[in-house]
């Protein structure tokens, strides 16, 4: 047990060789169960795309169908919907040109939306997750000049018939498109345009 | 210590050798999980000609697609026949329990798990050893299978087998040697007596691509288990090393 | 602050902590400063090895439970859920597995190391009974698990262990319905196999790791000659023939860790079954309480006790054979726990002890092993003979150590260790 003789060098290499191949092996034994808490085959099972047929959704009305547990709205616009929407004043939206990415590429032109009569949002308050209320009518009168929209009942934030988010509401972005294409009279909500 | 590691391998032998010896049937195969054009060709014919009858409760059709490299297009035009299947869904069956109950007398049993409590080889000579049985509800019995209340729906395949006496090669329970072929006269033999659309070998071979494929579904992981395990065993290897010079290095001190 | 007594670091980080929590004082009681003989062969890693597998355990089991649904409706396909859908659940669940036998397999040598170097003796009778304890919650643990998959051996396994209950006179068939919680095995048996499994019996196993260890570090690690190192110190008090556990043991460990490990990843990618061993086949089909699987065997690190239980055919004293032979397995369990007063030798080590010594370890562990295949095997009347003898022999061993044990020239221990 003497210590001469002994290979400092030599000891404290292999020490830290030891130690760094034991480190690599600990990452290595955690990825299987880190990746484990991943979303399941069933979870992705279930998440999986959903079609649904728009062929007889009218002028004006709005549909709701559901993917990953979630609402999707799906709307009709009328060429008068269109044109309120697009005749707010852009000092009265918080992100009027879509700049924070809530949409995909695809979908974010000013109606954000493939075709222009057809919205596709997640229900879904950027707030605090519930659901605002389809108010399409100027009568609705959420607010001053009231040009149809969605509105919050939870903690009162508003957004137009586009998803766009009004200022001096809580709620910080505008409502989330997800993704979606279209194949003849259907639309599939959760696959991509591209994706085909 | 080198002499106590050998008694200990000794002591341990009877273990290993006795292994776990599998029921007696006449054929055997070997599953080859690499060959996906062999696992394909088995899918396709268990939708054809099984999946009527018999579910895979635990297979996504995803799953098989991925693992056996087929596109998602191709497996949902030309192997998922009912509408309520979709292509992240399990393979079940559009039967109903109480219709099989109804028309085979017990439901046709779910097949994904098999392969791992009959084994392959009994599956493969199970496809195999149909033969005709006027005095079976389905006019046929299975000598693997004494009374199985299942037709043989791979007949327009197969043809129809019976059991006859014949010159085979290898010698079976009281069968004699014929000293002037070099054969063995046995009774009991099944042979195609009415041809089907396929010659015997041909027919083997769906036998063995139906086999494999249930091989691959009754372990899908074991692709992944394959992949795997040369990296790991490779790293745990490359650390032992390591960890013996680092034992060596200090056990210098030790005298 | 803190007590003056114990070892503390100088100053910094550590002292602060030293003098809130005794680290240091831990760390040298335990390793650096824990003397462990300089002796140990290829036996004594089991010991560790036996950590690894408990910790392999725990973490595979915690993950596991995460996707596992015990109920009669949903375990059985939960398991293949974990197999094929969970990313990675198949390597957990083979993790798991495949530990349960090398849990057994590492154990079984641990204690057989224990028995050729009188391991148990005094002043190490506590560490052995903690560790027959550890042995026996174990045993307990693995039968609860080995319900979970909920798979035909799953049940017909649990059926049989249960119904060995019921061979208790007056009491057994109340016992044995109050164990189920039902009429027969159910949901409602598996649902309390299940809390035990995963929330109590870890628990416990885990407190008696604790108390083996530190009744282990009290008295100081026995080694394969059976010498009181603790005898013969230098001036310092460092005993001659001992060395630091850490780092020379630490380091030898992990050779013999990593040769473990690779051996089990073996396992865990190429032979998961065990050649049905592990995983028995009928467990791939759903448990069906109309149809009895043809052959029902216990996995392979109970059969020795299930070729006791088996041997028994005849009646005794007025004894049934059937609770007879509970009583003789239970026995065969139960009299390891006294082996510490069985032995009357006066030395520790194999090595030294006379012949009769030598063939009586040698004698039990064959029988031992004989009764572990005879436990997997159908019975046949020529099995039930050699199963008879094999639990003869097997308690013989103890029933008779006190004598041979008494009666037999040892040989010089020598004073310092050899090799």
């Amino acid at each position: 047990m003497a210590d001469n003789g002994v290979n400092k060098g030599r000891r404290r290499f292999l020490v830290g060789a030891t130690t760094v191949v034991g480190a690599v092996g600990a990452v290595g034994v955690a990825v299987p169960f880190v990746a484990s808490w991943q979303p399941s085959a069933r979870a992705r099972a279930a998440g999986a795309p959903v079609r649904a047929d728009i062929s007889k959704l009218e002028a004006g009305q709005r549909m709701t169908v559901e993917w990953r547990g979630r609402p999707i709205w799906v709307i009709n616009r009328t060429p008068e919907m269109l044109e309120r929407t697009l005749g707010i004043e852009s000092e009265r939206l918080a992100d009027p040109d879509s700049s924070v990415p809530q949409q995909p590429a695809y979908a974010s032109s000013e109606l954000r939306s493939i075709r222009p009569e057809i919205g596709v949002l997640i229900g879904i308050c950027t707030h605090l997750g519930c659901s605002p209320l389809y108010r399409p009518e100027p009568e609705a009168a959420v607010t001053d000049n009231w040009p149809g929209g969605f509105f919050c009942p939870c903690h009162g934030s508003y957004f137009d018939l586009a998803g766009r988010v009004f200022v001096n509401v809580p709620a910080p972005t505008n409502l989330e498109v997800p993704p979606y294409r279209f194949e003849g009279d259907d639309i599939i909500v959760g696959e991509d345009e591209e994706a085909a | 210590m080198k002499k106590q590691l050998f008694v200990l391998l000794f002591a341990l032998m009877p273990f290993m050798a006795w292994g776990a010896g599998g029921e007696d049937v006449p054929h055997s195969m070997t599953p080859d999980l690499q060959d996906q054009d062999s696992l394909q060709r088995g899918m396709k014919l268990y939708v054809n000609y099984c999946m009527g009858c018999h579910s895979l409760e635990h297979q996504r059709f995803a799953r098989a697609a991925e693992d056996l490299g087929m596109p998602q297009d191709l497996v949902e035009d030309n192997l998922i026949f009912s509408s309520s299947l979709a292509f992240n869904d399990q393979m079940h069956n559009a039967m109903k329990n109480e219709d099989g109950e109804n028309w085979f007398g017990a439901p046709p049993p779910d097949l994904t798990l098999r392969s791992r409590v009959r084994g392959t080889d009994w599956i493969y000579s199970y496809l195999l050893s149909f033969y005709k049985d006027p005095s079976r509800p389905f006019g046929v019995n299975n000598s693997v299978f004494e009374l199985v209340a299942m037709p043989n729906v791979l007949e327009p395949l197969q043809g129809v087998q019976e059991k006859v006496c014949a010159a085979v090669d290898r010698p079976v329970e009281g069968a004699e040697l014929d000293p002037l072929t070099g054969k063995y006269q046995a009774c009991g033999v099944l042979q195609v007596t009415q041809p089907g659309s396929m010659e015997p070998a041909e027919f083997e071979e769906v036998a063995y691509d139906l086999t494999n494929f249930l091989a691959y579904v009754g372990e899908p992981s074991k692709l992944q288990a394959q992949a795997l395990a040369p990296k790991v065993l490779i790293f745990i290897f490359i650390f032992g090393v390591i960890a013996y010079l680092l034992k060596r290095e200090y056990w210098r001190d030790v005298h | 602050m803190g007590n003056p007594n114990k070892a503390k670091a100088e100053s910094g980080f550590m002292r602060w902590i030293d003098d809130r929590f005794p680290a240091t004082q831990m760390v040298q009681e335990h390793l650096t400063q824990y003397y462990a003989p300089k002796n140990f062969n290829f036996f004594y890693i089991f010991g560790v090895l036996a950590m690894v597998v408990l910790v392999n355990q725990i973490l595979t089991g915690v993950w596991l439970t995460m996707s596992y649904n015990p109920s009669a409706e949903g375990a059985f396909a939960s398991v293949e859920y974990i197999m094929r859908d969970v990313e990675f659940g198949w390597l957990i669940r083979y993790m798991h597995s495949t530990g349960a036998t090398a849990f057994f397999a590492v154990i079984y040598l641990h204690m057989f190391r224990a028995l050729m170097y009188g391991s148990y003796k005094a002043p190490r009778e506590l560490i052995w009974i903690f560790g027959m304890a550890i042995y026996l919650a174990l045993m307990a643990e693995a039968f609860m698990g080995y319900l979970l998959p909920w798979g035909q051996m799953s049940y017909w396994g649990a059926q049989v262990i249960i119904s060995l209950f019921s061979a208790i006179p007056v009491i057994g068939g109340d016992l044995t319905q109050w164990i189920r919680g039902d009429f027969l095995i159910s949901g409602i048996t598996l649902n309390r196999f299940f809390a035990l499994h995963v929330v109590a019996l870890p628990i416990v196993i885990l407190a008696l790791v604790v108390l083996h260890i530190i009744a282990l570090h009290e008295v100081g690690s026995n080694n394969p000659d059976g010498v009181n190192i603790k005898a013969k110190k230098d001036e310092t008090g460092k005993p001659l023939d001992g060395i630091p556990f850490h780092p020379y043991y630490t380091v030898k460990d992990l050779v013999g860790i990593a040769i473990f490990l690779f051996v089990f990843a073996v396992v865990i990618f190429y032979f998961p079954e065990g050649g049905g061993y592990f995983l028995e086949k009928p467990n791939f089909e759903p448990a069906n309480p109309l149809v009895t699987p043809d052959h029902i065997a216990p996995v392979w690190y109970f059969t020795p006790f299930y070729a006791i239980l088996r041997a028994i055919t005849f009646s005794l004293f007025g004894l049934d054979a059937k609770f007879l032979g509970v009583l003789f397995m239970g026995g065969a369990i139960a009299v390891l726990f006294v082996l510490p007063w069985l032995d009357r030798s006066p030395v520790l080590s194999i090595r030294y002890k006379g012949w009769m010594s030598k063939v009586a370890l040698a004698v039990f562990a064959i029988s031992f092993i004989i009764l572990g295949i005879l436990g997997a095997l159908p019975t046949t009347a020529a099995r039930t003979v050699v199963a008879q003898i094999c639990t003869a022999l097997y308690f013989a061993f103890f029933l008779l150590m006190p004598i041979y044990t008494k009666l037999e020239k040892t040989k010089p221990v020598p004073e310092r260790v050899t090799g």
